[in-house]
């Protein structure tokens, strides 16, 4: 059973849902990326979701965007994404990760030689956003080759017919975008987010986590009600930011203490 | 078709019928493609199912044709430059002069057609990237003719560059909006148009302005420029008695090439040429020619040539001409590249400002610094043929836009 498979597994057992956090690699540089990934599982994250940084990250928005051009400056690219991975495995190899990021990176390294040095760095999965099911054949192929998950976008304007598809072809879980807008928007909406899930869940078993627009712990716990998962990004990217003008250990305190706040409201669920 | 394939790369064993191309997912051989987000899928279909439609009904033919005729005013002339040509020694040159259409480009003749599939899905508002500000004034005027809400993305670079065409945008009612995210060039105006488009994809049509993008922009925007080479294949027939020896046109994304170039495809004995921006040179690394000095890869929802470093990152580009400094290329040339159908060249900044004054002298035409790269080349290619032989270069737009560039590179302020 992958990581991901196995932590969704123990979570519903415990009657708990998942939190995933999302931080770009290199942000603001490798040392400090790697101290608050360890730093976001103490405090609560379930499963880590590593940023690629990429000189055009289209789906992103300015918080996000800042973030990847901050990390590049450092030229923080796909091979040094990878070591953080595998220094951060040599002291937990149980979180699960998964690199988020745009297929150019990927597809320059190259995909069977992408899956190599991933998998073999401990990364469990990858999701590129500019990859929708027409177009990730090859590189799921080489993933499913070395058991590493390829996770799949579910947006609102996603059809029945069409979601059908991609829950098919998805693996681990399915990532479903809770609004029409990049990363960070502010008009999050649980209703629609709940009809979206309950959409997802006529056609998969698969756990289903929900990512966009959820900053803080009233919007994750709402969303917590009604998914497996809830996907923290933009929030602790800029409250790291902030907190980081004070220094690197300011910024990994920050981004711990968000973890922190936004897992009790999720685990105020279910008590 | 995966990335490992190179079946639809390798030259052709028989006769390519290019009109077969792209396949229904929008591929060229292994290039172009969906490489979008989830959430604009679906109005990526619905725009294909439209097209299609639209395409094949007589009605809509009809409506294009007549703003191409009275709105745009076409057909635009196939001009002969006897001076240029007794300059080059060698081949007859002529000019398709797209530089006269209504706002100045080739531009247009892809907005109208555009706008007119925005009208008819009932969106009420367009959004456009611009780098010289060209596509984004073409873009405004026929937003401003149709009444629709029009916001166009720009490089806060380029909106300083471009001060005059920022001042016409606003005149037409646009919105035109500073790019900060990036370089602040065209390459991040096209990553803000899509992060607009994604947010407001219910009301909004991302009016494209180059031959990239994501399938169906590379095919519409193509069957929407073939006007250019469908008028320059009847022309030469008329005026020469023949088709042209060798096609030449300027390749920033690519559209006025294709448009020239695709009427063309079927007929082997023409020669054609894309020239790209050479910029400092090739040599430099400062540059906007990834076909010519690029690799494959995936950007703006499609897969194609590009510009980029040793780990899959966009890199900067540099043209004097605003509207070719571009990384990528549509994926279309990416094929018509590795089929070996059209060569690619590069010309440098140099070269291309040296052909702006020669035709603007010999000719008293003033050619946009982008159509400036093909005059240079084609001068060259000239010298090199016979005189019975003929060449038509796309004057894919005027230099009016330029004269700032222009000015300040000779030290002459205003």
């Amino acid at each position: 059973m992958s990581r991901i498979a196995q932590r969704f597994a123990q979570l519903k057992e415990q009657g708990r849902k998942a939190l995933v956090t999302y931080s770009v690699a290199g942000d603001p540089d490798a040392e400090t990326s790697l101290k608050m990934l360890h730093e976001m599982v103490a405090r609560g994250a379930d499963i880590l979701e590593v940023g690629v940084p990429f000189s055009d990250p289209m789906a992103e928005g300015p918080v996000i965007q800042q973030a990847h051009e901050r990390a590049l400056v450092n030229r923080l690219t796909l091979t040094a994404v990878i070591e953080l991975v595998a220094a951060f495995r040599a002291t937990d190899n149980q979180t699960p990760v998964l690199l988020m990021g745009y297929a150019n990176p990927v597809e320059h390294m190259g995909y069977a030689h992408f899956a190599d040095v991933a998998s073999a760095a401990g990364v469990d999965a990858l999701l590129t956003v500019d990859l929708p099911p027409e177009e990730v054949a090859p590189i799921k192929a080489e993933l499913s080759r070395v058991g590493m998950d390829c996770i799949l976008l579910v947006a609102p304007t996603t059809p029945d017919a069409r979601l059908v598809k991609i829950v098919k072809q998805a693996s681990g879980f399915v990532y479903s975008v809770s609004l029409k807008g990049v990363t960070g928007s502010g008009h999050l909406d649980s209703n629609v987010v709940a009809e979206q899930v309950a959409r997802i869940r006529q056609h998969t078993a698969l756990p289903v986590a929900v990512g966009f627009g959820i900053r803080d712990a009233t919007s994750a716990r709402a969303i917590a009600a009604v998914a497996d998962g809830v996907v923290v990004g933009s929030a602790l990217v800029a409250a790291a930011a902030e907190a980081g003008q004070g220094g690197p250990e300011a910024a990994v305190a920050a981004a711990g203490a968000l973890v922190a706040e936004i897992r009790q409201g999720i685990d105020s669920l279910a008590s | 078709m995966s990335a490992s394939e190179t079946s639809g790369n390798e030259p052709p064993a028989q006769a390519i019928n290019y009109s077969s191309v792209p396949d229904q997912d929008g591929h060229f051989g292994t290039y172009g493609g969906k490489f979008v987000a989830e959430t604009l899928m679906s109005a990526l279909t619905d725009l294909e199912a439209l097209y299609h439609r639209l395409s094949a009904d007589p009605a809509f033919c009809a409506e294009l044709d007549e703003d191409l005729a009275h709105y745009v005013g076409r057909p635009s002339p196939l001009y002969e430059a006897r001076r240029l040509s007794a300059q080059a020694g060698g081949a007859r040159i002529f000019l398709k002069r797209e530089d006269l259409n209504h706002t100045g480009a080739h531009k247009v003749n892809n907005t109208v057609g555009q706008a007119l599939l925005a009208k008819h899905m009932g969106k009420r508002r367009v959004i456009a990237e611009t780098g010289a500000g060209q596509h984004g004034v073409a873009t405004a005027t026929i937003a401003a003719r149709l009444g629709l809400e029009c916001h166009v993305f720009m490089g806060e670079e380029d909106v300083r560059r471009q001060a005059l065409n920022v001042y016409r945008m606003k005149l037409l009612g646009a919105t035109v909006v500073p790019v900060t995210s990036g370089s602040r060039t065209l390459k991040d105006a096209m990553n803000e148009a899509m992060r607009d488009w994604v947010t407001n994809v219910d009301d909004t049509f991302y009016i494209i302005g180059t031959v990239a993008g994501p399938h169906p922009y590379p095919l519409l925007v193509r069957d929407f420029q073939s006007v250019i080479g469908r008028e320059a294949r009847a022309q030469s027939l008329d005026q020469t008695g023949r088709l042209p020896d060798a096609l030449v046109a300027c390749v920033g994304g690519g559209s006025n090439a294709i448009g020239l170039f695709h009427p063309f495809l079927q007929d082997e004995d023409v020669a054609m040429y894309g020239v790209e921006a050479a910029g400092h040179g090739l040599e430099t690394g400062q540059h906007a020619a990834p076909l010519s000095a690029g690799t494959p890869g995936v950007l703006h929802g499609n897969r194609t040539y590009l510009m980029q470093d040793e780990a899959g990152q966009i890199i900067e580009t540099h043209s004097v001409s605003a509207g070719l400094d571009y990384p990528g290329v549509g994926p279309e040339h990416s094929w018509l590249k590795d089929i070996g159908r059209v060569n690619y060249v590069a010309v440098d900044d140099t070269q291309a400002l040296a052909a702006f004054h020669q035709l603007t002298r010999v000719e008293g035409i003033i050619p946009a610094l982008e159509s400036s790269h093909a005059i240079a080349y084609a001068t060259e290619l000239a010298a090199r043929m016979e005189k019975e032989q003929t060449i038509i270069v796309n004057l894919s737009g005027r230099g009016d836009k330029d004269m700032h560039t222009v000015a300040e590179i000779d030290g002459i302020e205003f």
